[in-house]
């Protein structure tokens, strides 16, 4: 079942990238940071979204992984990828970008993850599905695409073009 | 993705994916290090014993400073002031620190197979820290991840191994690593100091001659003499094996190219390579070191990984 069609994505992106926008304007002393490794495919659409509006030089954007900081090793080993965070995040505000939001445990991990490098001023979280029932810790996103009501057992996938050949996002029955 | 090993005892029993998968990751702890706050929570509720049964600085240091980073808590044994002096065995020793709820070991010892041994008896996974002369998997998995840093690969690269191949664990593991890896391998030192059968048993080049080794290869892996091992004298004085097969400046400037100098320490400075070699521009040594900690928070991770709470 298609919960997010290849035709809305691009008005759901660009509605994410201007509410940014809305409530930090000009970016200024902010910094945009997608979570490796399936977050990254949308903070690459939002950061390409950002620069439309905006000098490329007032985007700072980098990528985190936080296999490193997961509360779950000893179930599933997960492969780490490329952190590259070329700047200091001390004093900044913080959006941090993630593909869906679902027990809030790698988001949890993120956050501790984050302050290994510095100490922000602020975090919010910006995802493109809020699976809101599923929550197993408070957290919550400030910029969500879509919420969804979906129960625990089914999966949402979300797929892109560069990597899964279509851009859209599916629910899964397991 | 996971190895497809419980235990590291050696890179003879590793497969070339667990290789590159051990690499990739420590590639990612690399990066951890380079970080304001160099510690990261993975290894929280993980305790690991480091078992030395015979000395070390770099490799004991490294192990615990990769643990600690790891967040994992780490207990220390060494032989000197403990009760192996009174004789306890090596299987009642571990057994008992085991039932002390400790989840991992890792281990150095002057017998041969000696982690293999205690493999086969205990549930724990173990880490070879260096057994006799067989094995040190993690110094050749560092070395690997060091030429691979500097160059850009592995396969294809023609790597010389130097010095007392025969007492060398180093060299063992690194002629496997390096195999599997798809490198040429070469070994050169006094004939005294080279396993008869080398060449026919691992497929590699043997070279007498230190001069034609070094025009051959890409990276020079120079190895100490390691005297404590030699019951029996194998060259005629320390200033004949420097004269006739150290690493000297000289050597290295008659070369038409610039090669990779390793030494896995400790040096002996003035025997198997001067000074002004061993601090020179083309030598890797301290970075050698200071990846062996990223390398071994892979190793580390990789093996917890595959225990069940």
């Amino acid at each position: 079942m298609i919960l997010i069609s290849e035709q809305q994505l691009p008005s759901i992106i660009k509605r994410l990238s201007h509410q940014i926008l809305e409530t930090h304007p000009g970016l200024d002393n902010t910094v945009i940071i997608g979570l490796q490794p399936r977050g990254v495919f949308l903070s690459d659409r939002i950061v390409a979204a950002l620069h439309q509006e905006l000098p490329a030089d007032q985007v700072v954007y980098g990528k985190l992984d936080i296999t490193f900081y997961r509360d779950d090793i000893r179930r599933e080993l997960h492969v780490a990828t490329q952190t590259d965070l070329p700047f200091s995040i001390e004093g900044k505000t913080v959006i941090l970008i993630d593909d869906v939001l679902f027990t809030g445990r790698t988001i949890r991990a993120a956050l501790d993850a984050l302050m290994s490098f510095g100490r922000p001023s602020k975090v919010k979280l910006c995802v493109l599905v809020d699976r809101k029932p599923s929550r197993e810790l408070p957290i919550q996103p400030d910029f969500s695409g879509k919420e969804m009501d979906t129960l625990t057992p089914f999966k949402v996938k979300v797929r892109w073009k560069e990597n899964d050949g279509v851009d859209d996002v599916i629910l899964l029955d397991q | 993705m996971a190895l497809s090993t419980k235990h590291l005892l050696g890179i003879k029993d590793l497969q070339t994916e667990d290789i590159q998968l051990i690499l990739s990751t420590a590639t990612q702890f690399k990066e951890v290090l380079q970080r304001p706050v160099k510690k990261v929570p993975t290894l929280r509720d993980v305790t690991i014993v480091n078992l030395f049964y015979e000395n070390s600085t770099r490799t004991r240091i490294s192990f615990e400073l990769a643990e600690r980073r790891l967040s994992a808590d780490v207990v220390n044994f060494t032989v000197s002031n403990s009760s192996a002096a009174k004789g306890e065995t090596l299987l009642d020793t571990v057994n008992n620190i085991l039932s002390m709820k400790v989840d991992m070991v890792v281990m150095r010892h002057s017998a041969s197979g000696a982690p293999h041994y205690l493999s086969k008896h205990i549930d724990a996974p173990i880490i070879n820290a260096g057994d006799g002369i067989n094995e040190h998997p993690t110094q050749a998995l560092l070395d690997a991840f060091s030429m691979q840093e500097q160059l850009g690969r592995i396969e294809g690269l023609k790597v010389a191994i130097i010095g007392d191949i025969m007492h060398s664990r180093v060299a063992l593991s690194n002629i496997y690593l390096l195999k599997k890896m798809g490198a040429e391998v070469m070994v050169s030192g006094p004939p005294t100091l080279i396993p008869t059968y080398l060449q026919e048993a691992l497929g590699i080049q043997v070279e007498f001659n230190i001069d034609k080794a070094l025009a051959w290869c890409d990276v020079a892996n120079i190895l100490r003499i390691q005297l404590e091992r030699q019951n029996q004298p194998l060259f005629s004085s320390l200033r004949e094996y420097n004269l006739a097969y150290g690493i000297t400046k000289a050597r290295l400037q008659k070369l038409n190219k610039e090669i990779l100098i390793m030494h896995p320490g400790p040096i002996n400075r003035g025997v198997e390579m001067d000074s002004d070699v061993a601090d020179g521009q083309q030598s890797i040594i301290l970075d050698q070191v200071e990846n062996g900690v990223a390398v071994r928070m892979a190793c580390l991770y990789l093996l917890t990984g595959r225990t069940k709470p």
